[in-house]
């Protein structure tokens, strides 16, 4: 396989781990509002991610260098014609990663309040774009033959754009009550378990128009696949969730991110970035890929650190595997 | 202004903000390391105290250098996109590689080690944070290599038909001199902060709260403190007088812009400072140290210093015609900032010894403002020696190769940049008030105490609360 494939494939990797991850942690934030009631129900949610959260936000990191190493035509693009969404998941990162760490750190009611509004708004705003940012990756953008952006913030938010948007806080917020509900005990769990049936009947509907959507625009018969698979794992996932098998829900719902990153991907091979505009501007595997020789070091690297860091988050999560409830939280 | 004056204040604000949690960050993390190791060989308490004391006041920087470090991150292909695609075949691997090598072990790790207390076996637990404090440091080894190529392009070829640069020897990148030298003046810069901080929050309890049952361990934390910034400002000096003479090679108008030297000297003197025109051309007064710059940029004491008119001259003709002198009353003050405050905080710290000289534990009031004023000493040192070496390179963004004016994304308005701009400054001023707020309270607070806690027994092990918690 030629090595722009295989970076190719690697990104797509990097982007999955990270969805599946940070998907979750998301997940969380978003239903704080909704499943936390009190103050130390809510710290059940946040301990839930407690330890994990900033190493699953590595993958995005990881996964924003592998794009600079690799396509750095692709990672220059992108990131400049996307500015202000990719601004507004800045500050929203910003905001939530400080929230984790500080919401905690004062007694006072009002302090809290205003530190799980930054959670809520700082998961769902990245939910949103995300997927916003993904679906117009796979539509095309307005590019020149410089490959320059030359589309304003509007181009962005096409009704397309905005499905997809949709689709991934839906998911996230599914993947999110059923990860919820496989690693708490009590009340919580019970009442995110039911949530998860609920929300995943809309996450269905919106992942198979978004989907089918999707294909109309770009396909390839792996695209084809792996939708079906998504929208099965969906429902399998659901169909767990309801008898409260939260294992195989959890496992479901993570399939189903899996497998619709793998469809956009798929679709949008071997293109990484196409125009709308002229077809000398889209961005491809090849003419956005470094030479070869970096993509060869860097295939090194990855071969030799990938399992390992898989090895001890892995272990991590191992690790704090017990469910937690309102018994394990202290007093202060 | 336009788009690229926003686009340099963004970045230039943003990255010495990300810099002012980094020090603590690479210095605390290991001192907590050291003083938990501590508690292990010897079964001390007062080192366990000192590890949770230290460590929340860790944990509440750290999650500031991590988010700050994410719009680092993103910012190259958000603002500065041709020079990302100018460079990315070489400047993307050490940025992606860090990521994959250092991050993913520090965020790992800090996880286990926050949440782990009562999780993990005593030794794994230590484990942990050796593994943090490593990941700590080892990224900033690939920060700095990529920094250094900016500095000092090498390993790389330009490719005549896309006009990019094309990685040719990674290991050169890897092992640039610059980096070589710059990593450990860097991490002594690092320590001096993070040994000030100690010293700076074990005084206050000293002074403040005489006789308390705790006062051996900050009578520790004060001295041993102490020791880590005496000992980084001399390798801080040891490593900077270093990289004097190979800024000197490679970027001669660097050394010239420090000094404000506008003709070639043989041998050339050092100025403690000069008071002048603004813009450096005309001198008043100036309080002069004879040979020393010669000394620190070529080691020879009677060496030649080129003059900025001189190399002017010789860049417009390799070049062509512009201004490459970089801004020099910044360069000249950065420069002298940097060791005048990382040497003030090591002056404060042999004070700090000496009054605990003996068994003595200090009372003065005075000692204890120094105390206080005393990490922020080298906190500034850092910011203003990395101003120096940033607009010391000026007007090139990779040095020789590209201009910085040349690097700006063609495709991000100024209102854009503007917006982002404010936005960045807005948040990155709230969180520093806030922070700096739970610092001083948790400082305040003192060492927890550590008595175990009634030992439920394994068998009620699932109902037992939390060690720690968010
Ligand atoms: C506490 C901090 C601190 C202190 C006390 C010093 N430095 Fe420093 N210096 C830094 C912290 C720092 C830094 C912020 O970490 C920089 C910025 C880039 C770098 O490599 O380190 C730096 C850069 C820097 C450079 C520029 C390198 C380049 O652009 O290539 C030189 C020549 C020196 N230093 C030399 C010295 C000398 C001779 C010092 C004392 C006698 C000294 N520094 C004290
Ligand atoms: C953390 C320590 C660092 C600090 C405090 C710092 C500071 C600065 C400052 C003040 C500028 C503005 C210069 C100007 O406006 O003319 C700048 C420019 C720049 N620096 Fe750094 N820098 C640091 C590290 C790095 C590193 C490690 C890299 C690369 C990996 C880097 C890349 C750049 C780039 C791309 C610019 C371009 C913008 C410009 O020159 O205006 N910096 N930096
Ligand atoms: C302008 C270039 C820089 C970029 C692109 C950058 C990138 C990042 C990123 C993405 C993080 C967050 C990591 C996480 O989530 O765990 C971070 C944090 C950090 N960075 Fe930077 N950084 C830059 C400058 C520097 C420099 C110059 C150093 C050291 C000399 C440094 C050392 C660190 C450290 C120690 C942290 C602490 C928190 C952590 O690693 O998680 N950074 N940086």
């Amino acid at each position: 396989m030629e090595l722009t494939t295989i970076w190719f494939l690697l990104v797509a990797v990097l982007f999955t781990g990270y969805f599946i991850l940070e998907g979750f942690d998301f997940g969380v934030g978003m239903l704080l509002p909704v499943l936390g009631r009190d103050d130390r129900e809510r710290r059940v949610l946040i301990n839930t991610i407690g330890p994990v959260w900033d190493g699953n936000e590595v993958w995005l990191i990881t996964a924003g260098g592998a794009m600079f190493a690799a396509f750095p035509e692709w990672y220059a693009t992108l990131f400049s014609g996307f500015y202000l969404p990719l601004l507004l998941i800045l500050l929203a990162l910003i905001a939530r990663g400080v929230a984790f760490e500080y919401r905690h750190k004062r007694p006072e009611a009002s302090w809290k309040r205003r530190w799980d509004a930054a959670i809520f708004v700082g998961s769902i705003v990245p939910a949103i774009l995300w997927g916003v940012a993904f679906a117009n990756i796979l539509r095309g953008v307005p590019l020149d033959a410089d490959h320059e952006y030359v589309g304003g913030l509007v181009d962005l938010l096409s009704p397309y754009a905005l499905l997809g948007g949709a689709t991934t806080a839906a998911l996230f917020a599914t993947h999110g009550a059923v990860f919820i509900a496989l690693k708490t005990v009590g009340d919580i769990r019970q009442r995110a378990g039911a949530l998860a049936v609920r929300l995943g009947v809309g996450t269905a509907v919106l992942a198979v128009t978004f989907l089918t959507w999707t294909l109309t625009i770009r396909a390839s018969a792996a695209a084809v696949v792996f939708a079906l698979g998504a929208a099965l794992a969906l429902l399998g996932a659901l169909a767990a969730a309801r008898v409260r098998r939260e294992g195989w829900a959890f496992t479901g719902t993570a399939a189903a991110i899996a497998l619709a990153v793998a469809t956009l991907f798929a679709a949008l091979f071997p293109n990484v970035l196409p125009s709308t505009l002229d077809a000398a501007g889209t961005l491809t595997a090849t003419n956005a890929a470094s030479t070869p020789y970096t993509l060869k070091i860097m295939t090194w690297v990855a071969v030799v650190f990938t399992p390992i860091v898989l090895a001890y988050q892995g272990w991590t999560y191992w690790v704090f595997r017990k469910r937690i409830g309102v018994a394990h939280i202290p007093q202060h | 202004m336009d788009a690229l004056d926003v686009a340099r204040w963004q970045f230039g604000v943003t990255t010495v903000y990300h810099f002012l949690f980094v020090p603590l960050t690479i210095g605390l993390s290991v001192l907590v390391a050291i003083l938990q190791t501590l508690w292990h060989r010897t079964g001390n308490e007062r080192y366990l105290k000192l590890t949770k004391f230290y460590g929340k006041l860790f944990l509440i920087n750290f999650a500031m250098g991590v988010v700050t470090g994410i719009v680092q991150e993103f910012q190259f292909g958000m603002n500065w996109s041709d020079y990302s695609r100018f460079v990315g075949d070489i400047f993307g691997a050490p940025l992606a590689i860090e990521a994959l090598v250092a991050f993913f072990l520090e965020s790992t790790f800090i996880g286990l080690w926050i949440f782990g207390w009562d999780r993990l076996p005593k030794r794994l637990h230590l484990a942990a944070i050796w593994a943090a404090a490593i990941g700590t440091n080892l990224s900033a080894y690939f920060i700095l290599a990529a920094n250094s190529f900016m500095q000092n392009p090498v390993g790389y070829r330009i490719n005549p038909e896309s006009g990019r640069a094309e990685l040719t020897d990674f290991v050169a990148v890897l092992t640039n001199k610059v980096a070589l030298i710059t990593f450990p003046h860097t991490l002594a810069g690092a320590f001096l902060v993070a040994g000030s901080l100690l010293v700076a929050v074990a005084l206050w309890h000293l002074i403040r709260n005489r006789d308390s049952a705790d006062t051996p361990a900050y009578r520790f934390a004060a001295k041993f403190g102490s020791w880590v910034t005496l000992i980084s400002a001399t390798a801080v000096v040891i490593t900077g007088d270093i990289q004097g003479k190979i800024m000197t090679q490679v970027q001669p108008m660097k050394m010239a812009a420090a000094e404000g030297l506008y003709t070639t000297e043989s041998p050339a003197s050092f100025s403690v400072l000069t008071v002048g025109s603004l813009d450096g051309t005309r001198e008043l007064f100036a309080l002069k140290i004879p040979y020393l710059l010669s000394y620190l940029g070529t080691g020879d004491p009677n060496g030649t210093v080129q003059g900025i008119n001189d190399l002017q001259a010789q860049y417009s003709a390799q070049y062509g015609a512009g201004s490459y002198t970089p801004i020099i009353p910044i360069t000249y003050w950065s420069f002298r900032f940097m060791i005048a405050f990382g040497l003030a905080a090591a002056a404060i710290a042999l004070l700090v010894l000496w009054t605990h000289r003996k068994g003595r534990t200090p009372t003065s009031r005075w000692l204890l403002r120094a105390g206080l004023v005393m990490p922020l000493l080298p906190l500034a040192a850092n910011s203003f020696g990395w101003i120096f070496t940033e607009m010391g390179r000026q007007p090139w963004i990779v040095f020789g190769e590209m201009l910085t004016r040349d690097g700006v994304s063609r495709s991000v308005s100024l209102a854009e940049v503007l917006t982002s701009f404010t936005a960045f400054t807005l948040i990155y001023a709230t969180l520093a008030v806030i922070e700096l707020k739970l610092l001083l309270r948790y400082a305040k607070a003192g060492v927890p105490d550590v008595t175990p806690q009634p030992d439920t027994d394994d068998t009620d092990d699932a109902e037992r609360p939390l060690a720690f918690a968010y």
